[in-house]
C-alpha cells in the first residue's frame, strides 16, 4: 500500500502553500468527502499544487450541477471531482433493478457530463465504481443480466467507452485500487454505518495519490522517459562477470522476472515513453545482449540513448537529459542498487527514483502500484518518439561535458579500511577472486586454501581494501596480494577490485598505500603485470596511467621518486 | 495490560492524530475537553486505536462511548 499515512499528509495542511501552483477544485460526491477533501489538499503540497477546495453539502450533485446559477459554477473551478459511490448505487439498486440499470445510472451521468461542459471549462474527473458483490446469485451472477454485480460491472465498462470519446472528462480508478489493496482496507463499516464513509481513511492517501496523478498530468506535468540500469535491473546477474551466456532472462534462474519487467517497458515504449539505459559497464559489453541474446526483450532499436561508461550516474543522467531535452522532472530512473539511487537523487532532486524491491519478483507488482506513467492524451504519434530521439543522441554525444568530479569525489566523504588477510575476510576475498573479472590485471583465482597458503607464506603481503562513503558501506572492494621477488623488487601478484567503485579514485589510494609500504620496507622497484583476458580491457593501460615505465610486458614503478597522487578517500585510523 | 498502559499508549494516540504534544488526557477525558477533537478527528481516532491494539470496534460500541474510560473498557474486553 501506499507508503503515507492520513494523518502525515493532513500534517502538510500546516505548510505555507503560497509559492506553489494554485488550481481550484470543486469535490461533489454523493457520500461524506470531507476526509478525501483533507487528503487531497495535503498530498497536493507534495505535488507542488496548491489547491484551493470547494466542497459540495453532502449529496448535492444534481443539485450544484443542474442549476447554471450554483454555487458550484460560482467558484469557477479548474477541476471538477464527481464521486458518486458503490454503496449509494447498490440503494438504488435495491429500490428499483433490472435489466436496463445501468444504462440508465450511465445517461444521468451523461446528462451530469453535459450540463458540467456546458457551465463550466473544467476538466472532470469522475470516480469509477468499486466492485461490490452482494452474492444474491452467487457466482452465477456472471450469468444474470440483473445481478448487481452485473450491472455495476457494465457501468464501469459503459464508462469507459463514454470518456473516451468525452475528451474533458477523466476516470480516477479507484476499482483498480480496491483490486489492488482489497476491499477490506478499501472500506471501513462502522465508519460507514456511523460517518457514512466509503472510503477508509488508510485508503485515503492512495486515492488522493490517483487523483493528484491525473491532475498533475492534466496541467502538463508527467513522465516521458525511462532510464534503466542493466545489471539486475533489466537482466539477472552482471554482465561483466557472469558473461551474456549466463545473465538471467528467459528461463535462466529468475529470468522470468526480469523478462516481463521488459516486457513492460516495451509496452511503455510503444505507448511513446522514450527509453534510456544508464550502466557502468563498458559500452561494448553492455550492448552485447541487445543484439545477440536470444531471450532479451528489449532490442537496441527500441533504446534512444545508451549510456554505458564507468562516470557517475548523475552525470550521465544530465546527459540524457541534454540529448532529449526534456525536464529532469519527467524521467524516472529504475536502478535496483541504493548507493546509485541516492547519488542521483541526491545530485537531480527532480528525476523520479522510485525505492526497488530486494527480489525482481516484486519488480512488477511495485511498479504497477506507483502509476508512475499517468497520462492525459494518447496518440499514434506517440510511438513514433524513440527513432527521433536515437538521432539526437548521436549528436550530442560528442559533446558530453562532465560538471566538477573533484567536488563530486570530495562529496562522498569516502573512507577506506586497510588490512591484510585475515579468518574474517577469507571468504570474500576468495570469493572475489572466483568472480572478479573486469578489473582484474592478471585473472589469477584462488581459493580460500590457496589464500591461506599464501598468508602463511613469508613470501606475500596481502592487502583487502573496504571503502565507505556518506551513503553506505560497500564492504570489501579491492584485493591486493605482493610477492616479494627479489630483495630491491615486489610483484603485484593480484589486484583486483569491485566494478561498483570505479571512478573513485580508488586505484590511486591503493597505489599510494602499496608504494608507502614498499618504502617502509626498503624496496626499489614494483612491477606490475597484465594478462589480457575476453574481459578485462576496462584495465589495459592501468598501470600506464598510474605512472609505471612499461618494460617489455611489465610495469615498473620506481617508488624512489613516487609522489602520493591526488585522490579523495581517507583511510580509517 | 496494565490500564495505566492503555491509557499511556492512547496519549500517544491522541498527540500524534491531534498533532498536539501538550495534550493529556484522563479516565474522565470527554471531546469537549479536547478542542482538536471533533466527529472527523474522532474517525480518526479509533481507526488509529483499532491498529495499536489490533483490534475492531464495532458500531454500536463506537457510539456508546461518552469519555476516554469507556473507550478503555471496550478496548480491555478485547485484548
Amino acid at each position: 500500500m501506499y507508503n503515507k499515512s492520513f494523518i502525515q499528509i493532513k500534517k502538510n495542511l500546516k505548510k505555507d502553500f503560497s509559492a506553489l501552483k494554485k488550481m481550484k477544485l470543486a469535490i461533489l460526491g454523493d457520500s461524506s468527502t470531507q476526509f478525501l477533501n483533507t487528503a487531497i489538499k495535503g498530498l497536493g503540497y507534495e505535488y507542488n499544487l496548491n489547491l484551493d477546495i470547494w466542497e459540495a453539502d453532502y449529496d448535492q450533485i444534481p443539485l450544484q450541477v443542474f442549476d447554471s446559477y450554483s454555487n458550484l459554477y460560482k467558484f469557477k473551478p479548474d477541476l471538477i471531482i464527481i464521486f458518486k459511490s458503490s454503496h449509494k448505487l447498490l440503494q438504488k439498486y435495491n429500490l428499483k433493478n433490472g435489466f436496463s440499470f445501468a444504462e440508465n445510472q450511465m445517461e444521468e451521468i451523461k446528462d451530469i457530463h453535459s450540463s458540467l461542459s456546458n457551465n463550466s471549462n473544467s476538466k472532470i474527473i469522475f470516480y469509477n465504481y468499486t466492485e461490490i458483490n452482494d452474492t444474491v446469485f452467487g457466482n452465477f451472477s456472471n450469468k444474470v443480466e440483473s445481478s448487481f454485480l452485473f450491472q455495476l460491472r457494465k457501468l464501469n465498462y459503459q464508462l469507459m467507452e463514454f470518456s473516451a470519446h468525452a475528451s474533458n472528462l477523466y476516470i480516477c480508478d479507484i476499482s483498480s485500487i480496491q483490486n489492488q489493496i482489497g476491499k477490506v482496507k478499501l472500506f471501513h463499516t462502522s465508519s460507514y454505518i456511523n460517518n457514512s464513509m466509503v472510503l477508509s481513511v488508510d485508503v485515503l492517501p492512495l486515492i488522493a495519490k490517483h487523483t493528484l496523478d491525473i491532475i498533475k498530468a492534466i496541467s502538463g506535468r508527467f513522465n516521458k522517459c525511462i532510464i534503466l540500469d542493466l545489471d539486475n535491473t533489466t537482466w539477472g546477474g552482471i554482465i561483466g562477470d557472469d558473461g551474456i551466456e549466463k545473465i538471467q532472462i528467459g528461463d535462466l534462474g529468475i529470468g522470468k522476472a526480469f523478462s516481463e519487467f521488459q516486457l513492460w517497458v516495451k509496452k511503455l515504449k510503444n505507448r511513446g515513453i522514450i527509453i534510456a539505459i544508464c550502466s557502468k559497464n563498458t559500452e561494448s559489453v553492455a550492448i552485447e545482449p541487445f543484439k545477440k541474446h536470444p531471450d532479451m526483450v528489449l532490442k537496441m532499436e527500441d533504446i534512444s540513448v545508451f549510456v554505458a561508461n564507468w562516470e557517475n550516474k548523475a552525470d550521465n543522467i544530465r546527459h540524457i537529459q541534454k540529448v532529449l531535452n526534456i525536464g529532469f522532472d519527467s524521467m524516472v530512473f529504475i536502478d535496483d542498487n541504493p548507493f546509485e539511487r541516492n547519488i542521483v537523487r541526491e545530485n537531480l532532486p527532480d528525476v523520479c527514483v522510485p525505492e526497488m524491491p530486494e527480489d525482481p519478483a516484486d519488480y512488477l507488482e511495485h511498479l504497477y502500484s506507483l502509476n508512475l506513467f499517468e497520462t492525459i492524451s494518447y496518440s499514434n504519434e506517440d510511438a513514433d518518439r524513440t527513432k527521433k530521439y536515437q538521432i539526437e543522441s548521436k549528436r550530442v554525444s560528442t559533446q558530453k561535458k562532465y560538471t566538477n568530479e573533484n567536488d563530486f569525489l570530495k562529496s562522498l566523504e569516502m573512507v577506506s579500511n586497510i588490512e591484510s588477510f585475515n579468518n574474517f575476510n577469507i571468504p570474500r576475498v576468495a570469493q572475489l577472486s572466483q568472480r572478479s573479472n573486469q578489473f582484474n590485471l592478471r585473472t589469477i583465482r584462488y581459493t580460500e586454501k590457496d589464500i591461506i597458503k599464501i598468508i602463511n607464506s613469508n613470501d606475500y603481503f596481502t592487502f583487502s581494501f573496504n571503502l565507505k562513503d556518506k551513503f553506505g558501506d560497500h564492504g570489501l572492494i579491492c584485493v591486493i596480494i605482493l610477492k616479494q621477488q627479489s630483495e630491491s623488487t615486489l610483484f603485484i601478484d593480484t589486484w583486483f577490485m569491485s566494478c561498483r567503485v570505479l571512478k573513485r579514485g580508488m586505484e590511486r589510494f591503493v597505489l599510494n598505500h602499496l608504494v608507502d609500504y614498499a618504502k617502509k620496507n626498503n624496496f626499489k622497484f614494483i612491477e606490475g603485470e597484465y594478462i589480457k583476458t575476453p574481459k578485462n580491457n576496462l584495465v589495459k593501460d592501468h598501470y600506464s596511467d598510474l605512472g609505471f615505465e612499461k618494460n617489455e610486458t611489465y610495469y615498473i614503478l620506481e617508488v624512489q621518486n613516487y609522489k602520493d597522487i591526488k585522490n579523495y578517500i581517507k583511510t580509517k585510523k | 495490560m496494565e490500564r495505566n498502559d492503555i491509557l499511556s499508549q492512547i496519549n500517544e494516540i491522541f498527540i500524534d492524530t491531534l498533532d498536539n504534544e501538550e495534550l493529556v488526557i484522563e479516565e474522565a477525558t470527554q471531546a469537549t475537553d479536547v478542542d482538536e477533537w471533533d466527529s472527523l478527528t474522532h474517525i480518526m481516532l479509533l481507526v488509529a486505536i483499532e491498529k495499536n491494539f489490533k483490534i475492531r470496534f464495532t458500531s454500536t460500541e463506537i457510539l456508546s462511548w461518552k469519555n476516554i474510560g469507556d473507550i478503555m473498557n471496550c478496548i480491555e474486553g478485547k485484548i
